[in-house]
């Protein structure tokens, strides 16, 4: 299994990163981890004759946390987000969630901004980073632009990020509250047969505020507004239960693959919400 | 036709430099160029681990990695971990307690192992099994691989105290 021939960049600085992607416009493509290019370069899936290594742009390595905010660097791995005790302590779901993303070898290679600029509707990053209400930034010739995690993804591989644009650090808002991320897969390393990204915050005995999405249930994730406000002025009983999965059912759209039926995925996406909700709510 | 490119780097210990493709895929820079035939292919596709060898302290599938991206790096395979007169203890480990059968997973999983123990030189059965999570065996059924890491563990440890 052997890609097609392409040249290699390894640039030094954004600018020379942005510069071969003007110059290649949709010829070139950067690579941060490479662990979903390099599998669609060798099956032939992505012809990329222009690669440009990301490895060596500065700046883009760090996790920042400030009041009320968390900035996480592109260049960022998953085997980072596990290992940095702090975040782990103001943001405990993004590591629930990496701790779920395929292996010990594909977590020290695969970065936080590959995940969520891929536009693999499999991919756990991009649900996560809906239910949190993150932002990503992109860098371009004209210059720097956030764009809302909830508006970022358009269908499968396909963003809102141009073709020249960068991403650089996606910025997060300091959750808040109990937090799941439930996943269901076929054996361990696997992508979701489907996930959810709960964040729920807990006043008295009811719940004040929910946010859900869902993961690998569509062509994109699903941030289920209505799912949320399912939740928010109960007591997160049977009934708000039963009411959230419903008003999330009505906005996923899986279809058959080998991962299963669309019967199989709906009842899947039913029982793993209500794990997350449940364990979320215990943690609230 | 891209040019080849001028690469560099540090395998067990030793200085290799080569013109390659951009697209040579690291796990044929060592095996065929290199004739470092101790990482395996065994599926190609980024799942099984028998391709891993450590790069610059992480556990790599060699299979997903150009030798581009590792220029400058230091590489190193089962061989830079033990040989017949020197085997390491993850190594003797496997021999003694059947921690393999037909032995093609193997180096992979030596490998990935020796990064384990130094993450996580107490692992309990679950750590083990899920910081071997990458690396898949077709014969042995897990149980002795796990049973060879904790065996290696116990005695790697019992060595540093006694340095100590
Ligand atoms: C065996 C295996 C199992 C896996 N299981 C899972 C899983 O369970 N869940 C999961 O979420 N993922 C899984 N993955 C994918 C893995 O997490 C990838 O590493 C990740 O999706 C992409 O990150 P990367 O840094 O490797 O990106 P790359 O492969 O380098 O890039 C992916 C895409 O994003 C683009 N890109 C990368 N960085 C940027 C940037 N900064 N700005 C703009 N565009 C960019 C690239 O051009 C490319 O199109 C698995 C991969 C493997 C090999
Ligand atoms: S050969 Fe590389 S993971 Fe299987
Ligand atoms: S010993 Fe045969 S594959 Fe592991």
């Amino acid at each position: 299994m052997i890609p097609a021939a392409f040249e290699y960049y390894r640039p030094k600085d954004m600018d020379g990163v942005l510069s071969i992607l003007e110059e290649h416009g949709d010829d070139a493509r950067v690579m941060a981890g490479g662990h979903s290019l390099i599998p669609m370069m060798k099956l032939r899936m992505a012809d990329v004759p222009h690669l440009i290594d990301l490895q060596d742009v500065g700046g883009m390595s760090d996790i920042e946390l400030t009041a009320d905010s968390i900035r996480i660097g592109a260049l960022v791995t998953q085997a980072d987000i596990i290992d940095h005790a702090r975040l782990a302590a103001a943001a405990p779901i993004l590591r629930e969630a990496a701790l779920q993303i395929a292996d010990p070898q594909v977590r020290y290679m695969g970065t936080i901004g590959g995940n969520v600029a891929n536009g693999d509707p499999g991919n756990d990053m991009p649900g996560l980073m809906q239910c949190l209400n993150a932002s990503f930034t992109v860098v371009g010739a004209d210059g720097e632009r956030d764009i809302p995690a909830r508006e970022f993804y358009e269908a499968a591989y396909m963003t809102a990020r141009e073709d020249e644009e960068v991403l650089t650090t996606v910025t997060i808002p300091l959750p808040k509250g109990g937090y799941a991320y439930e996943k269901q897969k076929r054996k361990i390393g696997d992508y979701a047969t489907a996930a959810a990204a709960v964040q729920i915050v807990k006043d008295g005995s009811n719940c004040v505020s929910a946010s859900i999405a869902m993961t690998n249930l569509s062509d994109t994730p699903i941030y289920s507004e209505d799912a949320s406000a399912a939740l928010v002025g109960t007591a997160v009983d049977a009934a708000a239960l039963d009411a959230a999965v419903a008003a999330m059912l009505e906005d996923i759209d899986p279809t058959e693959d080998n991962r299963g039926p669309i019967a199989f995925k709906n009842h899947v996406a039913g029982v793993i919400l209500r794990r997350a909700i449940t364990r979320a709510w215990s943690r609230a | 036709m891209p040019k080849k490119m001028h690469i560099k780097l540090n395998v067990n210990g030793k200085d290799e430099e080569f013109l390659a493709e951009p697209r040579e895929l690291l796990i044929y820079t060592l095996r065929e160029r290199l004739n470092i035939t101790g990482p395996h292919i065994g599926c190609e596709t980024s799942h099984c681990g028998a391709c891993t060898v450590t790069i610059d302290g992480k556990s790599v599938k060699a299979c997903t990695i150009f030798a581009a991206q590792a220029d400058g790096k230091e590489v190193t395979t089962i061989e830079g971990i033990g040989g017949p007169d020197d085997l390491h203890p993850l190594q003797n480990a496997f021999k003694e307690h059947h921690g393999l059968q037909c032995g093609y997973c193997t180096p992979g999983m030596i490998t990935r192992a020796t990064k384990l123990l130094e993450e996580n030189p107490n692992p309990t059965e679950e750590e083990i099994r899920f910081g071997m999570a990458g690396n898949i065996c077709r014969c042995t059924g897990y149980q002795n691989i796990v049973k060879s890491i904790q065996a290696a563990a116990t005695e790697m440890n019992a060595a540093k105290e006694a340095a100590e």
